[in-house]
């Protein structure tokens, strides 16, 4: 248990996992639709803050698990419960818990039937989003994995739009399919660590090839469904298109990232081999799924439906990020990953906004409504920028690193990707258009009012993000550089030592 | 002090008895009286934990292994009562004597455990069918199909036929080793262990023990039963004998030598069609109770899994799963004899809305089900998985591959149920009321469904040692 920075003070991250559960325990007790409100508005926010001092106290120049909590859980088996950070989650987790106090205050009128059971989803949602990027051993990540099924489907399940049924039971059963594998794989692996579930135990060991195929597929089915890979995508738009505001959010700007934190955490450092056979299949897959995205949003009239489907399109650039496997690529995706988080997080608050005053999610219907909604047309101007990557937004870094890296990797690739980002402009510039502006006979709009205080303060934390990662990136790449570099500089070690390997058998 | 949850049962059952004899009694008084005895037999057997005594000439074995058994046989009574409060489905002038078969076929179920001779085992199982055989078609006639009957009528004849198979294979074995004392049948075994008789033998009594325990193909008596019979009655058939059987299964499993290919086969066979089986025709149910039903029948090749690695770590996971599955279960049976308000059978959509009218019902049926189809963190999670562990350290990858895809099917069908009770609207479903005493339990069995799935290790660890007394 090399690589572990034992937290000897204040067990920080633990605090951050169950925090929110006795937040919701107290939900269980206490009813009120307005003391549920501010009651998870100051967990979450407490939470937000708390969360603070893993950024102060984190080193930057170590590739080391830090803040690591270590307890036996069941000894039989070898369980452990360890908690730890590295460059690779701690943004993720950052991100976790700054934009849960955000979904509840956009919640605040949307949701009007059994808000108690709501907040009590969403603070139970928490647990397993933080525990799950934080988790060092295998069962409890599947755990937490596992148990963001029931809130999540829930949220949709109750809360959701007129096809929530299919919705959320197609989302529940498209996940469990793809993780009922991957506990088989990680039992595999167990029996061929000495019974032991320590994640970084399992990295870079010399499992034979086929050992490392079937596991990595079945690790990629799991998290190429989450994240979610073409052709496996069909349950995202559903569920998004049926989701509440606050469950698009979360499911966009969190769930997705733990399929391809799956990948970086899990399919590279585990098997590396296989990893480096399988992905030049991967690469064009993650193509397909740009362009795949692009198109199909291109052709929505419905606005929850075309974000989805450029969520496809933008997930599509961060697969392809990582499996160039160099450093450009790497932290490019994981930039995207939380770029992808703000911008479409905050895209889907815009449409939850029109929703909320149109009750209805068809472009047609709010079309025109630039005119009368000012505050709104600024801040969904920028967003929609943002989200294709103009200059100057937080996108822009993001896919300029991923399509640096792979033009490092081929030039042919990376002229097979430039069109997405096109279509991406194309699709984005189309709804602001038709939202903002409209035809000559637009629908009466005069009715619509601007955005509330409450609205502006829900949207500004995103712009400022927006901002700040798309003129200052340098901050956030030097968290992850060092966590990156080495799991690069780990997989080119591991290459030389194989091709020692077989020169000498040779 | 050996006995005492035996003898509390027999006291218990005795004074049933009596109370038949009389026309009259106080109906609610009567009710509490039988859940106080329930009780009893459970502080009983807690007293009794850890002794460890040989009496009746050797044939009757009181040690860590039985009173694990008899502590989990009666704390499943004890939920089973408290799910039958009231009796809403058994006709009134039958209660009396439904208690007494009860505690009588609760009161077999303790002796089976604690039997370690072929007779005195044989017996005590049929005094539990046999109360069980009558407690079936006791159900009042409200439907006007009578429904009850054609389950009580199969499942006598169904079990009958089981006993008979078991019987068979006792014969069998007694002619191997030439001894019904369980300790030198193992070692008289041993010696026989390369004939196929023995193998057969062991399968014949298995079987006996597979229709209790519901798997295929023995498995079929139970949709039928777990429909016809009354709410309260599916409640205590679907959980309470399924410890006695999985104790007598581990003990003559654990006979079969461990480089048997052949018999693990077999148990694989069974266990995939068991899943298969179980969950593909779960799908499709709308009676709550029948597809508990088959969902008990994909539990039971869950419980295979274990048994056929054949090694003391496999069969203290069972010895866990089964414990959980009891919880898992009688927690969605007390909220199913809650809702249904005369004691009829109810469908998916009496459910709906579940979430509104009495929301602590609908929460332990969510914590049921989601137990069961096997969520952390859960019991039936930790359960499940650890029986898949013990599969593949014992080198099954392709049966775990198997199971694994089942644990995805059975999602669905519980899903069905928890979004009935969560997202559907009740419309003009009248609420549903809950004593106190329910309500304890509701919070007794959460507590234990995830407290037991998330801190398994003392459990286990109990079950190591309470094998070693066994093997």
């Amino acid at each position: 248990m090399e690589h572990l920075v034992i937290n000897q003070g204040f067990p920080l991250l633990s605090f951050l996992i169950f925090f929110p559960l006795f937040g919701a325990l107290v939900l269980l007790f206490k009813s009120g639709d307005t003391f549920a409100r501010f009651w998870t508005l100051a967990i979450t926010s407490l939470e937000a803050i708390f969360s603070l001092p893993l950024l102060f106290g984190f080193d930057i120049k170590s590739a080391d698990f830090q803040f690591v909590e270590l307890y036996s859980w069941v000894p039989q088996w070898g369980i452990n419960y360890i908690v730890g950070l590295d460059g690779i989650s701690i943004l993720l987790v950052l991100l976790s818990t700054l934009i849960m106090p955000l979904c509840v205050l956009a919640s605040w009128k949307y949701i009007q039937k059994r808000v108690g059971q709501f907040m009590f989803c969403l603070l139970i949602m928490q647990v397993s989003m933080v525990g799950l990027f934080v988790a060092l051993d295998f069962i409890l990540f599947w755990v937490f994995w596992e148990f963001m099924l029931i809130p999540m489907y829930l949220l949709i399940a109750i809360w959701g739009g007129p096809r929530k049924d299919y919705a959320s039971i197609k989302f529940f059963i498209y996940t469990m399919a793809g993780s009922v594998f991957l506990l088989v794989a990680i039992l595999a692996l167990y029996l061929e660590n000495n019974h032991s579930f320590y994640i970084p135990d399992m990295m870079w060991q010399n499992y034979s090839t086929t050992f490392q195929v079937l596991v990595f597929l079945a690790f990629f089915l799991a998290f190429a469904i989450k994240v979610p890979m073409f052709p496996l995508h069909t349950w995202l738009p559903a569920a998004h298109v049926e989701a509440p505001t606050a469950g698009s959010v979360i499911l966009a700007s969190v769930l997705l990232k733990m399929g391809t934190y799956g990948m970086l955490r899990f399919c590279i450092p585990i098997t590396p081999e296989a990893t480096l056979m399988l992905a030049p299949y991967i690469l064009w897959l993650s193509i397909a799924g740009i362009i795949y995205g692009g198109f199909t949003a291109l052709a929505q009239s419905d606005m929850k439906k075309l974000i989805a489907y450029s969520s496809v399109g933008h997930m599509g650039f961060v697969t392809l990020g990582i499996f160039v496997l160099n450093p450009n690529g790497v932290e490019g995706s994981i930039i995207q990953m939380i770029n992808h988080g703000v911008t479409t997080g905050a895209l889907f608050l815009c449409v939850g906004m029109i929703y909320e005053r149109t009750h209805s999610r068809e472009l047609s219907v709010a079309q025109g409504c630039g005119k009368f909604m000012p505050w709104y047309a600024t801040f969904l101007g920028l967003f929609c920028l943002s989200s294709f990557g103009f200059p100057g937004t937080n996108s822009f870094i993001g896919e300029f690193m991923i399509l640096a890296g792979t033009f490092e990797h081929s030039t042919f690739l990376a002229l097979a990707a430039i069109p997405g980002a096109v279509l991406a402009a194309a699709y984005m510039l189309r709804m602001l258009q038709k939202l903002l502006y409209g035809t000559e006979n637009n629908p009466d709009q005069s009715h619509l009012k601007d955005l509330s205080f409450r609205e502006i303060a829900v949207l500004s934390p995103f712009a400022l993000f927006v901002f700040w990662i798309g003129l200052g990136p340098q901050p956030f790449i030097d968290l992850i550089h060092v966590s990156v570099a080495n799991l690069l500089e780990n997989l080119e070690t591991w290459q030389q030592a194989q091709n020692v390997a077989q020169v000498m058998l040779q | 002090m050996a006995i005492l949850p035996e003898l509390a049962l027999l006291t218990g059952a005795l004074a049933f008895f009596v109370m038949s004899l009389s026309k009259s009694f106080d109906k609610k008084q009567f009710n509490n009286a039988a859940v106080f005895m329930g009780v009893v037999a459970l502080l009983g057997a807690i007293i009794s934990f850890n002794q460890d005594v040989t009496i009746f000439a050797g044939a009757y074995q009181v040690d860590l292994y039985s009173q694990f058994f008899k502590l989990m046989i009666a704390m499943g009574m004890v939920f089973a009562l408290i799910a039958g409060q009231g009796l809403k489905g058994i006709d009134e002038e039958d209660q009396p004597e439904y208690y007494m078969f009860m505690f009588v076929s609760c009161l077999g179920l303790m002796c089976l455990v604690s039997s370690v001779e072929l007779i005195t085992l044989f017996i005590s199982l049929e005094l539990s069918s046999f109360a069980l055989y009558l407690m079936v078609p006791m159900r009042d006639n409200t439907t006007g199909v009578r429904e009850q009957m054609e389950a009580g009528i199969k499942y006598i004849l169904f079990g009958v036929l089981a006993t008979g198979f078991m019987l068979f294979g006792m014969s069998y074995i007694f002619g191997l080793t030439g001894t019904t004392y369980l300790k030198e049948i193992v070692v008289g075994m041993e010696q026989v262990s390369s004939q196929p008789a023995a193998l057969f033998a062991i399968v014949m009594v298995l079987s006996g023990f597979f229709y209790k325990l519901a798997v295929f193909p023995m498995h079929f008596w139970v949709p039928d039963v777990y429909e016809g019979a009354a709410n309260e009655t599916t409640a205590f058939v679907a959980t309470v004998p399924k410890l006695g059987a999985v104790a007598l299964m581990i003990r003559f499993v654990a006979m079969v030598p461990v480089d048997n290919q052949i018999f693990v086969n077999f148990l694989i066979a069974l266990s995939l069609c068991s899943m298969f089986y179980g969950n593909l025709i779960a799908l499709v149910q709308t009676d709550v109770k029948r597809m508990l039903g088959y969902s008990g029948i994909a539990h039971a090749g869950f419980i295979l899994l274990g048994l056929l690695t054949l090694d003391a770590s496999g069969y203290a996971t069972v010895m866990y799963y089964i414990a959980g599955y009891v919880f898992m279960n009688i927690a969605c049976y007390i909220a199913i004899c809650s809702v249904s308000d005369h004691g009829e059978n109810i469908s998916i959509s009496d459910l709906n809305g579940l979430h509104k009218r009495q929301p602590m019902m609908a929460f332990l049926l969510a914590v049921g089900l989601f137990a069961l189809a096997g969520i952390p963190p859960m019991i039936g999670f930790m359960g499940e998985f650890l029986l898949l562990a013990g599969a593949l350290k014992a080198g099954h990858l392709y049966l775990v591959i198997l199971a694994a895809i089942n644990a995805g099917i059975a999602i669905y069908y519980y899903l069905r149920l928890v979004k009935a009770a969560y997202t559907a609207d009740p419309e003009d479903r009248p609420d549903v009321t809950i004593n106190g005493v329910t309500r304890f339990a509701s919070v007794v069995l959460v507590l234990l469904i995830v407290m037991m799935g998330a801190f398994p290790t003392r459990i286990i660890a109990f079950a190591d040692t309470a094998l070693k007394t066994i093997l």
